[in-house]
């Protein structure tokens, strides 16, 4: 039986929402930025002579080599990432003890520390007389595939954890009746039913790896240029807007590509949201098992973190918490208009707007898409968009495009573009974890309360929202805590009196001086608190839903 | 058959009624069937699986719009009326059970939205708890649930808020073959206490004839 | 709250200007003289747009605020080379009244693609300043500040004294010296042309080319350079020899002993310029924003709020500053409009020599 379809107006005039936020604050200006490299005044001569020329940007070797570069980075951090974060995902949805719930919450903080800091204790790591110095793998490409991995570990343990929760375990526990070994139940019963979720973050990761800019450009010391890191030098050195519509749209092509791939894997998504498996303590052998699926994600995600800490206590001569106590009470000179700890406010409260957006806009979006059809996966495919296209594009639009009153609004300068420009970034993890909690209720079980009398409208709020409510706290979390980390968008609309964090991280790490660098580390230790705080709340949050990121 | 004739009648009047799924090529799941259900009747469709019957059934109730044809109650055209303005229960063949909502939650949710004073509310809910035979239950999660026991509270949820027609749609065929012809009978008696006029699909021909009051019998779309 | 508060400054500011009109105190400057092409007084709201280090004291901008009874907004969309691009990008629509930042190394590309216009300010220290213009485009652009990027060097290292430029390529350096890429980093860009200042245009190749054999490192930004690799006990890093600024060592005093020193021979001169925007909304008010930057008190600010030397001769650096952080010389500099025509071209070069 199919559901009764919703009105075709109804859902235009819904769909209305996303639309208009993503037309005015992404589409629009990503489209101008395009426009003006490729056919627009920028492109310097006629539109057929402008196209040729950018054929014969496409066609250069320092373009196929950024291509290729970013396509084989990409690839590597991706399965880095599957291949880490699978076994921790086993562990951490499986299976629970005393601190499992500490240590789902840690898994998340590195996604969305700022990269400049990152990568700061990464070169760190690695440098010669660092702890992994020995390695020799400074400013090499595996320095910048393990470090996308540190950063996108969580994102496989979110959405494969969450769809593994969810997974009956009576399935593997019939066929394993039936005679199969652990491992051959696993390859029959568990895989494939996971194969979407695995397929959902692989194009995540995919995507997050392909526009990773400030981690590649610091750990490849300049060596390794990928698309992102192309477009930036375009942008910001050359002022070379063909190029870098070019290359942008090499990246929507990406985009597209993984989107595709990930959206064919993913098409016989289980619809087994609701049902969820207790997890239970390891057992016997389970706990070797379990030690060992967690253990090198742990490390890997400890070294840095654990390099940051400290840096964030070194001090003139020894260790100590001076540039902890310079987050509350800013020192003498200073390169900060406010003290840290007024810039962490500035971060909440830009957060908190900026997850509210993500959220309405959200919401209303995983709704549209709840009941599959062709327009839905056109607007599917529009609000993923913003994963894939370079940040310096979009920051570079909305520059261009909202630096004069549009339809009497004047967003010029305004400190609103701040939680806008994250929002946008937030909003596709957004639907990627709602989409498929929304696709998971029944259809009928709308209709059962449709028959009970509950007009739409009551029958959103006491079936849909209701269901909706645990995956859309944890996805409200991590919208909240990407806004949190956000920086490449925000840079360019960012407003110097007021920072944020991670605009304040940035400006502290442009001056000398042991303070500075000191007050740079704290406070991305801080962002790293407040972040795990965040996703450890959300955590308790998780009720009978498992949720997908 | 004119309109006033139609009009005269009592209980449902179902017209040439048509139900086409979209697709490549379309699916005529519905071929213009008619049927008339008196008052208080029961009536079971028979037929097999994919013959059409819980497509006309849905359309009945409105949670499926009919390509053509018109569904009239007691000479009231309810074609173009949404779901929840039609007074149809409907009982799903896996209870569709709402799953944050406590026993006594799923009972009362037809009578929230209805605005019953909840005085009113919780007497009626024990009430059809004692009719089903789930007393003392009504705190219970629906995931604690045996088979059985769901569709006694599915049962209870759609006749809470007193239905004109109560349409099941296969209700007993998840369960047990002992278990399906205690609950069939009981579910008769039920109906019949209440009252309330049923429109049965299933594939089961004993179940059909212990429930039912009249039986049709339906293939590839058509009444036969 | 932001609304009210503009209304009461807008009444303010007639009162205030009326008097600054009289009164010939340095820090107000003469509204009549200062702003020839402001008919009345400039009231409203005043964009500055300036990079992101850019950095004012609060109570600094609030007196001007007072004084002026503008009310200023701060906007700050990227880095020195990004703001410069950024300008040209939305110039028919320009995203302020006034620019602070743009530097020597991209000054010719604004003003060629016109996005400022011509404005002369009549503070005292615009004498001093005009002594740092772009050759070429005097009128439209103010210098406000300058600083020397500048090799510098762990003092540990290095007992017997600075290393010369000239002998960075030896073997006894190899693996010594950090420096950043001038595509990605503004001092990266300036050290560059300071070596094709300090050589010839042949010769600043091979100079790299042998610094490439002595494993000279590269960075994407400054702060990897500094803080990541420098050797200063402060970093405790690799290298002993990064870029930097000769205004860094200050920064290292540990217990009242310097722990690094610039390398005073290698200094490319970095100049800062304020302008009016073409198509300002409120070009009087950005004219007082550039007479304000010319200011005794702004000048003055500058080395601790920003970490550059004003270019006012009336203002006193702070002591640390004279102490550790002496000026180049001879510092290096090349001519902007060459720099801004051959500005890619040796980027391009530089890549090619140092990293591929």
């Amino acid at each position: 039986m199919t559901p009764a379809p919703a009105s075709a107006r109804l859902w235009w005039a819904l769909a209305g929402v996303p639309l208009l936020f993503l037309g005015t604050f992404f589409l629009w200006p990503a489209a101008t930025v395009l426009w003006r490299g490729l056919v627009g005044d920028d492109a310097g001569v006629g539109p057929g002579a402008g196209l040729a020329e950018a054929w014969a940007v496409l066609a250069s070797s320092r373009t196929l080599r950024a291509i290729a570069t970013t396509a084989w980075l990409a690839l590597a951090g991706t399965a880095g990432s599957l291949v880490l974060g699978l076994p921790a995902a086993w562990a951490l949805s499986r299976f629970s003890w005393r601190g499992s719930r500490t240590v789902r919450a840690l898994v998340t903080v590195p996604f969305v520390l700022p990269t400049i800091v990152v990568a700061a204790a990464f070169s760190a790591l690695f440098a010669a007389s660092g702890i992994l110095g020995g390695l020799g793998l400074d400013q090499s490409p595996v320095a910048i595939v393990l470090a996308l991995v540190f950063f996108n570990v969580s994102v496989v343990v979110r959405i494969v954890g969450g769809a593994w929760e969810a997974l009956p375990p009576g399935r593997s526990l019939a066929a394993r009746t039936l005679g199969a070994s652990r491992w051959r139940a696993f390859v029959h019963t568990t895989l494939p039913a996971l194969r979407p979720a695995i397929a959902s973050s692989a194009a995540v990761v995919f995507l997050f790896c392909s526009t990773s800019f400030a981690l590649v450009l610091t750990l490849g010391g300049t060596r390794v240029r990928t698309i992102e890191t192309e477009i930036w030098i375009q942008v910001n050195q050359f002022l070379d807007l063909r190029a870098a519509a070019v290359l942008a749209l090499v990246q929507v092509a990406f985009v597209g590509l993984a989107l595709w791939v990930s959206s064919r894997a993913s098409h016989a998504r289980a619809a087994a949201g609701v049902a969820t498996a207790r997890r239970r303590g390891p057992r016997g052998r389970e706990r070797w098992a379990v030690a060992a699926a967690l253990l090198p994600t742990l490390a890997l995600l400890a070294l840095p973190i654990a390099a940051l800490v400290e840096r964030s206590l070194r001090v003139v001569g020894g260790y100590g918490l001076d540039h902890y106590r310079a987050l509350l009470v800013p020192p003498a000179r200073t390169a900060l208009p406010v003290p840290v700890w007024e810039a962490a406010v500035n971060s909440l409260v830009t957060a908190l707007i900026a997850t509210a957006m993500a959220t309405v806009v959200g919401l209303v979006t995983a709704q549209l898409l709840a009941a599959r059809s062709r327009r839905a996966g056109v607007l599917e495919s529009l609000v993923m968009l913003p994963l894939g296209v370079s940040a310096v594009v979009v920051g570079l639009g909305l520059l261009l495009t909202l630096n004069r009153a549009v339809l009497g609004v004047d967003l010029r300068g305004s400190w609103w573009l701040v939680p806008i420009a994250q929002a946008v970034v937030a909003l596709p993890l957004m639907v990627r974890a709602l989409v498929p909690a929304a696709r998971a209720i029944d259809p009928r079980l709308r209709a059962a309360a449709a028959t009970l009398g509950a007009s739409p409208w009551r029958t959103w709020w006491q079936v849909d929202a209701r269901l909706l409510r645990a995956p859309a706290g944890a996805s409200i979390a991590f919208a909240f805590a990407i806004s949190m980390g956000e920086f490449g968008a925000t840079v360019f609309v960012a407003r110097p009196d007021r920072p944020t964090l991670t605009t304040a991280i940035s400006r502290l790490l442009s001056r000398p001086g042991l303070d500075n660098a000191g007050m740079a580390f704290a406070a991305a230790v801080l962002l790293a608190a407040l972040t795990a705080a965040v996703m450890l709340l959300s955590e308790r949050l998780r009720t009978t839903v498992g949720a997908e990121l | 058959m004119s309109a006033a004739a139609t009009r005269a009648s009592s209980g449902l009047q179902v017209r040439d009624l048509t139900v086409t799924y979209p697709g490549r090529p379309p699916v005529e799941a519905v071929r213009g069937v008619s049927l008339e259900i008196a008052r208080g009747e029961i009536v079971a469709l028979l037929g097999p699986s994919g013959c059409g019957k819980s497509s006309l059934l849905s359309a009945v109730v409105g949670v499926v719009p009919p390509s053509a044809g018109e569904i009239w109650w007691d000479g009231e055209d309810l074609t173009r009326v949404p779901v929840h303005r039609r007074s149809f229960g409907m009982v799903f063949q896996d209870g569709q059970l709402f799953p944050h909502r406590t026993v006594a939650g799923n009972i009362a949710f037809g009578l929230e939205m209805a605005r019953a004073p909840r005085a009113a509310r919780e007497a009626r809910v024990a009430a059809l708890l004692e009719t089903v035979g789930l007393a003392g239950l009504g705190e219970r999660a629906v995931s604690e649930l045996s088979g059985g026991q769901r569709q006694r509270v599915a049962l209870a949820r759609s006749l809470a808020p007193s239905p004109r027609l109560l349409a099941l749609d296969e209700p007993l065929s998840s369960l047990d073959a002992d278990l399906r012809a205690r609950l069939g009978e009981e579910v008769r008696q039920i109906l019949r206490a209440t009252g309330t006029t049923g429109l049965l699909v299933t594939h089961d021909a004993e179940e059909a004839a212990a429930i039912a009051d009249r039986v049709l019998r339906m293939a590839d779309g058509r009444l036969v | 709250m932001r609304i009210s508060r503009t209304a009461t400054l807008a009444v303010a500011a007639l009162s205030t200007l009326t008097l600054a009109a009289c009164s010939s105190g340095p820090e107000a400057p003469d509204a009549s003289s200062a702003a020839p092409s402001a008919s009345a007084a400039p009231t409203g709201t005043v964009t500055v747009v300036t990079h992101d280090s850019f950095y004012v004291d609060d109570a600094l901008l609030a007196s001007f605020e007072e004084e002026t009874g503008l009310t200023v907004e701060l906007v700050a969309p990227g880095d020195a080379g990004a703001l410069v691009n950024q300008l040209v990008l939305t110039k028919d629509a320009p995203l302020g009244d006034v620019v602070y930042g743009i530097d020597n190394t991209f000054a010719t590309r604004a003003t060629e693609a016109g996005v400022l216009a011509a404005y002369s300010p009549a503070a005292p220290a615009a004498a001093d300043a005009a002594s740092y213009a772009a050759p070429g485009a005097e009128d439209l652009l103010t210098a406000i500040d300058f600083s020397d990027v500048c090799l510098n060097y762990d003092l540990a290292a290095f007992p017997d004294g600075a290393p010369a430029f000239a002998d960075l390529t030896l073997p006894e350096y190899a693996g010594m010296v950090s420096v950043t890429n001038p595509a990605t980093s503004s001092p990266g860009l300036a050290f560059m042309l300071a070596t094709i200042a300090a050589t010839d245009e042949d010769g600043w190749l091979s100079w790299w080319e042998a610094m490439r054999e002595n494993d000279v490192r590269v960075t994407a930004s400054w702060s990897d350079t500094y803080y990541t690799d420098f050797s200063a006990p402060n970093y405790g890093g690799d290298f002993p020899i990064v870029l930097s600024y000769a205004s860094s060592p200050p920064f290292e005093v540990v217990d009242g002993e310097p722990t690094t020193a610039a390398m005073l021979d290698t200094c490319f001169r970095q100049v800062e310029y304020a302008g009016v925007l073409e198509g300002a909304e409120n070009p009087a008010a950005a004219e007082l924003v550039v007479e304000w930057m010319l200011s005794d008190e702004f000048q003055a600010a500058l080395p601790e709020s920003m970490y550059v030397y004003p270019v006012s001769s009336s203002v006193e650096v702070p002591a640390d500053w004279a102490e550790y952080a002496p000026l180049a010389d001879t510092p290096t500099t090349l001519d902007p409009a060459r720099i801004d025509a051959m500005r890619d071209e040796w980027i391009d070069a530089w890549t090619a020599t140092v990293l591929d």
